[in-house]
């Protein structure tokens, strides 16, 4: 089985939690699951919808198609049922609109049986319990998490039920059954989860112990998740604005803890002074940049990959500047580890670049080894560093030996932003000008050696090879393994670690490759160039998309097959 | 007895006669006094004349960006309490290019002593207005003079709600190292905007003009009546009162994330699989 879900109507009317609870519940089952929302820069009205995906093994990315529409309201059914399968169902209140006859539709007086239920603020449990009896499931488990979801309010988790059970009855017989994944998958060791969780979780099981941020959609679910972990030894502080957030992390970095903060372009830009700051005081520090549209306020609530060439500049002055980004739920979760041990290690900010794809696209993934994490501030030994105490003593690799303020006995530590010498006091000559600029980009070999070499799945010598960065990871693989079935010889190769490049992989696959596209979501193609300035490699196509929507795999599919090939 | 506060820093760069010297000795005899090792001791600043203070007193120091050093604080702060923390700074620092830092960071009450040196003028960058110069002050930008009313630190401080609010003077050092005393021991932010003649840029508030104004605060005066300590902090001109205007304590940023903080710095305890149970929130 495979259907993709979408649940529409006006903001507040709770498809949200519909989507989310159905997407649990499917994951319970044991199917794969993944789940997103797309919603209007606004809290009440608009249209609203979220979109689900459940099969047997769990999809990368969401198609152009929907086998069951939810409709809260007249909006949702027409701008979805253009794309509603043959054999789909769309469930609609009569009360709301009635549509024209088609054979697909499923009446559920949704408002009416909540009322009779004990509200019309269930209507969206009625659509719950309709959805799950034209998908041919037991309503069992979904009962009990209602009761869960109400256990503080008195009765509510009962009347749910109620309007639940009314939802189930009022569909006459399945009418999309799906059958059950084996015995065995379901629950267990299994978790669902959202992009920003993904991070939020990471960054508190690294020990990250500080989180500034000011809140900016996409970001702001990872401060959420870290706010509301109450026990986790994570102090998180709202900033009055971006530049306190990037400023205040160095401060907590500086005296010792693991800092965070995370943001998107318009708080990026406003943190450019802070990070170079991070750079000259050789302060570590994770950034995460969880893009949106461009430029200025752009599409708030949209996804795009445009911020890559700005991170990868960020800052006035020449330093270090670490770019990795999140690919899928798996992976960013240990990615972001490794971002902060690079941090402490070289003593360097580092960029971690998500966006809107990410951040609010939730997936089912096996559960994480939290063993696989590292936490190790690098610090100096206290027996074998050289005293007085200089903060930035030359050294062959370009990295001092890091104590803390107190850490050392009788010892001091300054930090200046200002060129400085060992110490740290402010200098004017260029000889130790020239030897400190050497000891800082002298970092960036070492950081290169850390580098992963991108994923790749494919043939050794494909035909067709298509690269991307980033998000757009579950579109690219399942539409190479689309390509596939359909005898295109097509290979995939998916950046996750951006900077600095590594090329040696891609030069093997280009040169083996008839044809090759980069795939990215933005207007100039900016990891093409960040590949063709270093490399002079050019990719023979571009795949460009940047309406603020995410990559299908049909979009890319279509490009490919467009070429004849 | 030497003062430990002085030495190993570097060598000021500041012009000789500069104000910044007697706030230099204040500070460390006011570290002295209260007792603290340079090891204790974190000084935290942004740019300017004076916020090179880190250089030149022998602590632990950061000396980030222009109008930056609150929220370095901010930071600091959450993680690590036990360091004394002192924000030195200028007045264009502190309430032009940080602003908005000043403002909020008030309302944080955060346990620090900030030291505005206060000198009318932008020094570091040769002269021109800052948001205290005076109206009609003429300087190589603002050649028709100054026409924006001038900031007052203090009244501001006081209608945002800090707890402790204080006026000092280059000029008489030993009342000087009494208020950075008092501010370093108060639990909670405390403002000391001292007023700090710049003897190359500023010829109107020149180190006379100050000393034929300057009066201290009435011992009658009730530290803890924030109307007549605003009524004082709208003084200006023929008498400028110098002292504690206001002092009361009220919670801190510090002691509202005392349920919430670990490890106060340093993770040599912390091992990633002891937060694997935040997992079991997203178990299906
Ligand atoms: C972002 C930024 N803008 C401008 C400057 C230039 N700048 C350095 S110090 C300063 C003003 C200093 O005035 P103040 O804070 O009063 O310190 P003072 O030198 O008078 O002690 C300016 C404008 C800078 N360093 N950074
Ligand atoms: S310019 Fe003014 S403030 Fe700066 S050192 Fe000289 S006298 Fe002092
Ligand atoms: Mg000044």
């Amino acid at each position: 089985m495979d259907i993709h879900v979408i649940v529409g109507g006006a903001a507040g009317q709770g498809m949200d939690t519909l989507a989310g609870t159905l997407g649990k519940l499917l994951a319970h089952f044991g199917f794969g699951v993944l789940s997103a929302r797309d919603y209007m820069s606004r809290i009440r009205g608009g249209h609203n919808f979220s979109i689900l995906r459940a099969a047997d093994t769990t999809p990368w990315a969401f198609e152009n198609r929907c086998d069951l529409l939810v409709c809260l309201d007249e909006t949702t059914y027409l701008e979805h049922i253009p794309k509603l399968t043959e054999d789909g169902v769309f469930i609609f209140d009569p009360e709301s609109f009635a549509p024209p006859g088609d054979r697909r539709g499923v009446e559920v007086p949704m408002k009416d049986l909540a009322t009779e239920a004990g509200g019309r603020i269930m209507a969206n449990t009625v659509a719950l319990g309709a959805c799950l009896a034209v998908l041919d499931l037991p309503t069992t488990r979904a009962e009990e998490m209602l009761l869960e979801a109400f256990a503080h309010k008195e009765g509510v988790g009962e009347q749910n039920i109620g309007a639940l059970r009314a939802g189930y009855d009022a569909v006459d017989g399945p009418a999309l059954p799906v059958n059950m994944p084996e015995e065995g998958r379901a629950g267990g060791s299994r978790i669902f989860l959202e992009g920003n969780e993904v991070l939020g979780m990471s960054a508190a099981a690294s020990g990250c112990r500080f989180f500034c941020a000011y809140p900016m959609t996409p970001a702001t679910g990872i401060m959420t998740y870290l706010a509301g972990i109450e026990d986790s030894g994570v102090v998180v502080e709202q900033a009055e604005d971006e530049i306190a957030a990037i400023n205040a992390i160095l401060g907590a970095s500086y005296t010792g803890a693991r800092s965070m903060t995370a943001t998107s372009g318009g708080g990026f830009s406003l943190m450019a002074e802070g990070i170079s700051l991070a750079g000259m005081t050789e302060t570590p520090a994770v950034i995460v940049l969880a893009q949106r549209p461009g430029p200025a306020t752009g599409f708030p609530t949209r996804t795009d990959q445009g911020d890559l060439s700005f991170a990868l500049n960020v800052g006035h002055g020449e330093f270090p500047r670490p770019v990795l980004s999140a690919t899928h739920h798996e992976d960013a979760f240990y990615r972001l580890n490794k971002a902060f041990d690079l941090a402490d290690r070289f003593q360097t900010p580092v960029i971690f670049l998500s966006d809107q794809n990410f951040a609010d696209t939730a997936r089912t993934v096996d559960e994480y080894d939290f063993s696989r994490l590292s936490c190790d501030q690098h610090l100096a030994d206290p027996a074998e560093v050289e005293l007085p105490y200089r903060r930035y003593a030359l050294t062959p690799d370009g990295i001092s030996p890091r104590a803390l303020p107190g850490q050392l006995d009788s010892q001091v530590v300054l930090a200046d932003s200002d060129e400085h010498d060992e110490r740290g006091f402010i200098v004017e000559d260029a000889a130790t000008r020239e030897a400190m600029m050497r000891k800082r980009m002298g970092k960036t070999s070492a950081i290169a050696e850390e580098m992963d070499e991108p994923l790749y799945h494919g043939p050794e010598e494909p035909e067709v090879l298509l690269v991307g960065w980033g998000s757009t990871y579950g579109a690219l693989r399942e539409a190479r393994a689309v390509l596939e079935e359909s005898g295109t010889n097509a290979g995939h190769l998916h950046f996750a670690d951006i900077w600095p490049l590594r090329t040696d992989q891609l030069g093997e696959l280009l040169a083996a490759a008839e044809v090759s596209y980069c795939v990215e979501a933005n207007y100039t193609g900016q990891f093409a160039d960040l590949v063709r300035r270093e490399t002079g490699w050019e990719f023979d196509h571009r795949v460009l998309r940047f309406d603020g929507r995410p990559f299908t795999p049909s979009d890319i599919i279509g490009e490919v097959s467009g070429d004849g090939k | 007895m030497a003062n430990r506060f002085l030495e190993n820093t570097d060598t000021p760069t500041w012009c000789p006669g500069c104000g910044n010297f007697s706030i230099r000795k204040a500070l460390a005899e006011a570290l002295e006094e209260v007792g603290a090792n340079p090891e204790e001791i974190l000084l935290i600043s942004g740019i300017g004349q004076a916020a090179k203070m880190p250089h030149y007193i022998n602590a632990n120091g950061f000396n980030g960006l222009h109008g930056r050093a609150l929220p370095v604080a901010v930071g600091s702060r959450s993680v690590n309490p036990g360091l004394t923390c002192i924000v030195e700074s200028g007045d264009g620092d502190t309430y032009g290019e940080g602003g908005n830092h000043f403002l909020h960071n008030i309302r944080r009450n955060l346990n620090i002593a900030h030291f505005v040196h206060n000198n009318q003028v932008y020094g570091l960058t040769k002269g021109q207005a800052s948001p205290t110069s005076d109206l009609g002050m003429k300087t190589g930008v603002q050649t028709a003079g100054v026409t924006s009313v001038p900031f007052n630190p203090l009244s501001v401080a006081l209608s945002v709600g800090a707890g402790f609010v204080a006026r000092g003077f280059t000029g008489d050092g030993d009342h000087l190292v009494t208020l950075l005393v008092d501010a370093i021991r108060y639990p909670g932010y405390a403002l000391v905007d001292i007023l700090q003649p710049c003897v190359t840029f500023n010829r109107i508030n020149t180190n006379s003009w100050y000393r034929d104004r300057v009066t201290k605060i009435p011992r009658d005066h009730d530290t803890t009546d924030r109307d007549a300590a605003l009524r004082l902090s709208h003084m200006w001109g023929d008498e400028i009162p110098i002292g504690v205007f206001y002092r009361v304590e009220r919670d801190t940023f510090e002691d509202s994330l005392a349920d919430r903080r670990k490890d106060p710095s340093g993770l040599e305890q912390f091992n990633p699989e002891q937060m694997e149970y935040l997992q079991d929130a997203f178990r299906v």
